[in-house]
């Protein structure tokens, strides 16, 4: 990055200490969280004590010796919102990546909480056309929620599927250690459905030094909260992957000598994660804001502390799973869980859904022991061959995530599943709906 | 004159300050930054040097910044009016805050001082009155809110004069005490207490011996919670601690409510502010938004007033049990609140205790449950306080400081398990695992076995004998397989299944069975147990299964019926037709 220095600006050149990720100096009139340029490097004041300033460098402190040039900006740092900000990728430090400027307003970024007594309510329902979500987990306008993943399966796809189909007036996308293919795949689907002028991009990607990735997930945020209190749109933020930003989070703070808790993650994890995600929000006058992201498990452990914080912070979770019966990704049934869904579905979809769902998801359990039945050499009773039959059909038609179709269709396919394998009464769904909707 | 000094040092929330004058220990502070003044306190003070927690982000912040020391500790504001109200962790009115942005160094008043209250006077002229005694009272909602001799007045005074019947503001004096020594000190209807520090106006504080009804039937029956108690539920991510409380708030026989969002989702606070002035008290017919004080401090609110935020609902809790009320204190979570004091020690390079937070955690977690319980009042009258913490332990492992400080502390534990969750087995409670020190005690039980039934512990621990044995059964059953043990395995096992899906399974989003009075509740527990009684004679393990789920299903049915019903007889009279019918077939197989 290269910076001009202007005259009123406060330069010094003469650091006493460095570590991989800070420099410490000493210098006066340091308002805490400014600005800094260190030979030519983004830098921001993270401890002052006295005359002593330490600096987190964004982009890693590697040659910067103890002369190197100190200019300090006077500000936090922020991020320039305005109309032009649609259909452009930005680096981590708010920049077009393809050159040129924002014309607009500059806004703090990671700025004030939403008074919670302004908040509404969260009530719209998020249509995907993914059953294995709209089904089972229907998601929410204003709602935070990760996919759990592993590093190999296929969540951003999935992620970009969902954005493109959510009917967002705008998407952001906050990429965090995402592989260089990875952001040319999201940019790639994104222009081929012609939504480009729709997308938002902050871009860190495992090219970039990982502590600028710390600025990613504000800025995406700013400018969703510039989208949804200004032109009162709905705003989805996907952060993939949150796991890359809280490894950055530790670099930094084991630099500081700060005591690391589990997992050498930073004692305020917790705290750290939660600013981020709370931004998720649905305003009074129609404007929300919706967080889909990312956290990918090593092996699976979901009680390491960055899944850990996370399901404590966030609405519920998405794991996906390979069916190896089908063949097929699905959303798994039943780890998932989707906590805002009660506020829509039964009221915003149709009347017999929770029903529906629960159903389904009882009937997959009975095959999963079924299974397990089978695989310890107990023979199976007829009951238990129906409800193996019924659990391909179901993986197949429904939870696959390549499955897209509308709601009503959803139901519609789970009842044709349930007729096909089932008298009503194995179904267990009340009386009315067998009446209203049962396949004859 | 206050105190001055200056900022020397800044790292995230945490302030050094350098001073000539005095400082205190929890001392509040505000620094001048700019035009916003920021609030902070005292944390520790070594020489000249203070630090200061910022209840506010410390952005922009520069050494050399003026602080002045109030002289005084964090207070709260007491007086008519704190009902409903939805506060922040410091108790700023959220909803007197302009904008939908919280404003840094924006500071509310708690309480409507404009308005007036309709007094009318309790005390009289001449009357000896120490901190505490009530002066006079105010309707507040439903609630005879008590005006009392400020908590901060030492010794006996006498009632010098006193208010008529009136309308009066709270800044109003409504009454002159004079003190021993014949000066005279004015009372409003307000008056202000450091919330770190109990309110003591009470006589003594007797072990609890009553029980608080909550009409949660895994609480009441199994493990109950006493008037006074205190007890913590421990869970991991999603198994229900929020949905638990939310219930406990709505369902419990208090007469108030306070609740303290500490760290935890703005939507769920939101969920409380939408439904509560819509849902109605069982009980009084009101709204639940009546008797509800929401101290809301969620997890992108700053992290100091999180940890002030609980003292903060303590404080207020205190306050009304004063006034002889019956006071619920909810905490959702307490682990935030252990975590802020993590965050600030780790700041200040504490020497570390486990897993990093402060070596007095398991102190500063006794002397807050302490607070809590049932008390005399010097008027005789009784008021209690019960509080109940949820703990949100890493990686859902109970070993941990949070909870086991907790443990050694809470007299009831009510453990949600993943597993219960995960197979949708709501509310979470394990049974097994949970307890409640209360059902120990000889006053409780004696009061249990009094006011519900004759027999009620009795059948509470058979029930609890029966699922414990069901469990290590099921074990068996899952070694050597369905027909690899005797079939009265198998009834053991649904016996225990039959307690698990009547009486500790409750739906908490159904209208009717989300709350079960007592009486209801030893009417099933005696119905279940009149089932589990019943000597079984089955052909083969196959038919047990099925025999027990139409049971369930019958007895499930009712516990979806109004208490009573024409709906719930008919369902006990297919219950009873179902017995029937058993005992019809064994009969038959005998001859056979
Ligand atoms: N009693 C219940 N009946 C039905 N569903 C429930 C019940 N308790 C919990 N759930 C389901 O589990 C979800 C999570 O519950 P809850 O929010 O209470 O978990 P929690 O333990 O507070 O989790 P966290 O620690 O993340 O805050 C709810 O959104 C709901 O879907
Ligand atoms: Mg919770």
């Amino acid at each position: 990055m290269e910076k001009e220095t202007k005259a009123f600006q406060r330069v010094y050149t003469k650091l006493f200490q460095l570590t991989k990720a800070t420099v410490s100096l000493r210098a006066q009139g340091v308002g805490n969280d400014e600005l800094a340029i260190v030979d030519g490097r983004l830098a921001q004041v993270v401890k002052i004590i006295g005359d002593m300033v330490t600096l987190q460098i964004f982009g890693g402190t590697e040659g910067i010796a103890t002369n190197a040039e100190v200019i300090f900006a006077g500000k936090s740092p922020t991020l320039k919102v305005g109309d032009d900000l649609a259909g452009r990728f930005f680096n981590a430090y708010g920049e077009p990546m393809e050159g040129g400027e924002i014309m607009g307003e500059e806004l703090e970024i990671g700025g004030p909480s939403v008074n919670p007594v302004r908040r509404k309510q969260p009530s719209e329902f998020i249509p995907t056309g993914i059953a294995g979500i709209d089904l089972n987990n229907a998601l929410v306008t204003g709602q935070k929620i990760p996919f759990f993943a592993d590093p190999d399966q296929p969540y951003n796809q999935v992620m970009a599927m969902v954005a493109l189909r959510a009917k967002a007036d705008k998407i952001i996308l906050a990429g965090m250690g995402l592989t260089n293919d990875d952001y040319l795949y999201f940019k790639n689907v994104f222009d081929n459905a012609g939504a480009l002028d729709r997308i938002v991009g902050f871009i860190n990607t495992t090219e970039d030094p990982p502590v600028e990735r710390l600025l990613v997930p504000d800025m995406a945020l700013s400018a969703a909260e510039y989208y949804a209190t200004k032109k009162n749109e709905k705003v989805l933020v996907l952060l993939t992957d949150m796991t890359l930003y809280s490894d950055a989070l530790s670099i930094v703070s084991n630099r500081m000598d700060q005591i690391p808790s589990k997992d050498s993650m930073p004692g305020s994890l917790y705290s750290d994660l939660a600013r981020l995600y709370e931004k998720a929000v649905q305003f009074p006058d129609g404007g929300s804001i919706t967080i889909i992201a990312v956290t990918t498990l090593s092996g699976g452990d979901i009680t390491h502390a960055v899944p850990d914080n996370t399901g404590y912070i966030t609405e519920g979770q998405l794991f996906l799973r390979k069916d190896s019966d089908v063949g097929k990704v699905i959303v798994d049934p039943f780890r998932s869980l989707s906590r805002l869904k009660q506020l829509v579905i039964g009221k915003k979809t149709r009347e017999d859904h929770p029903q529906v769902m629960n159903a389904a998801v009882r009937l997959y359990a009975d095959a999963a022991n079924a299974r397990t039945k089978q695989e310890n050499g107990f023979d199976l009773t007829d009951y238990d061959e129906r409800t193996l039959e019924f659990a391909k059909g179901y993986s197949r038609k429904l939870l696959a995530i390549d499955v897209n179709i509308e709601m009503e269709e959803m139901l519609e396919t789970a009842y044709a599943l349930f007729s096909e394998h089932f008298k009503p009464e194995e179904v267990g769904i009340r009386e009315e709906f067998v009446k209203k909707y049962w396949h004859k | 004159m206050n105190t001055i000094g200056n900022v020397t040092g800044i790292i995230a929330n945490l302030v050094i300050v350098e001073t000539e004058g005095t400082a205190g220990q929890n001392e509040i502070c505000f620094i001048k930054h700019g035009d916003t003044r920021l609030m902070a306190e005292v944390i520790k003070v070594v020489g000249n040097k203070a630090y200061l927690q910022v209840f506010e982000s410390t952005r922009g912040l520069k050494v050399g910044t003026e602080v002045e020391f109030m002289g005084h500790m964090l207070e709260v504001t007491l007086g008519p009016g704190i009902l409903s109200k939805n506060f922040d962790g410091l108790q700023n009115d959220l909803n007197k805050m302009d904008g939908i942005f919280l404003k840094r160094g924006e500071y509310t008043d708690p309480l409507d001082f404009d308005s007036k209250f309709a007094f009318k006077p309790l005390a009289k002229k001449g009357d000896k009155v120490t901190a505490g005694s009530w002066l006079g009272e105010v309707k507040e909602n439903w609630i005879a809110h008590k005006i009392m001799v400020p908590f901060k007045f030492n010794g006996e005074f006498t009632v010098k004069s006193l208010k008529e019947d009136g309308e009066y503001k709270l800044n109003d004096a409504i009454a002159v005490l004079t003190d021993k020594d014949g000066k005279d000190h004015e009372v409003t209807m307000v008056q202000k207490w450091p919330v770190k520090v109990p309110i003591k106006a009470y006589k003594n504080k007797p072990r609890p011996f009553k029980i608080l009804e909550t009409g949660i039937r895994v609480m009441d029956t199994l493990n109950p919670m006493a008037e006074g108690g205190t007890g913590f539920i421990p869970g991991p991510f999603g198994s229900g601690k929020t949905v638990l409380q939310h219930s406990l708030s709505k369902n419990a026989n208090a007469d108030l409510v306070v609740v303290a969002a500490c760290g935890e989702r703005a939507n769920e606070v939101v969920e409380i502010f939408t439904e509560f002035p819509e849902l109605e008290d069982p009980r009084t017919g009101r709204k639940l938004m009546e008797r509800t004080t929401i101290i809301a401090n969620t997890s992108n609110m700053p992290v100091a007033a999180r940890e002030a935020s609980v003292y903060t609902a303590m404080t207020i809790a205190e306050y009304y049990r004063a006034m002889g009320l019956k006071v619920l204190l909810l905490a959702d979570s307490t682990s935030r609140w252990a975590q802020a004091l993590r965050e600030m020690s780790n700041r200040m390079e504490e020497l570390p205790g486990p897993d990093g937070f402060p070596m007095d955690l398991s102190a500063i977690i006794a002397n807050f449950y302490a607070r809590a319980g049932f008390v005399y009042l010097p008027n005789g009258e009784t008021g209690s306080i019960t509080f109940i913490g949820t703990v949100s332990p890493a990686g859902g492992n109970l070993k941990e400081p949070v909870t086991e400080s907790t443990k050694k502390v809470a007299r009831c534990f009510y453990a949600l398990s993943q597993q219960r969750a995960d197979s949708k087995r709501y509310p979470a409670i394990d049974s097994i695992d949970s307890y409640s020190k209360y059902l120990e005690y000889p006053e409780i039980e004696e009061y249990l076995n009094s006011t519900i039934s004759e027999n009620w512990t009795d059948n509470v621990h058979e029930a609890k004998d029966i699922l414990l044995r069901g469990k290590e059964t099921y074990e068996q059953i899952n070694i050597l397989g369905d027909d690899g043990v005797p079939i009265e395995y198998h009834i053991r096992y649904w016996k225990s299944e039959l307690i698990d899906f009547v009486i500790l399974q409750q739906d908490g989003f159904d209208a009717i069975d989300a709350s079960s009075s007592l009486e209801r509740q030893d009417y099933m527990l005696q119905k279940t147990l009149g089932v589990t009684r019943m000597e079984y004679d089955f052909e083969s393990f196959e038919d047990v299964g099925p025999y027990f789920k139409r049971v369930i299903n019958a007895l499930k049915q009712m516990n979806y019926s109004e208490f009573d019903s024409d709906k719930f007889k008919k369902n006990e009279k297919e219950l009873e037709k179902i017995l029937k019918e058993q005992k019809q077939e064994e009969k038959e197989e005998a001859k056979a």
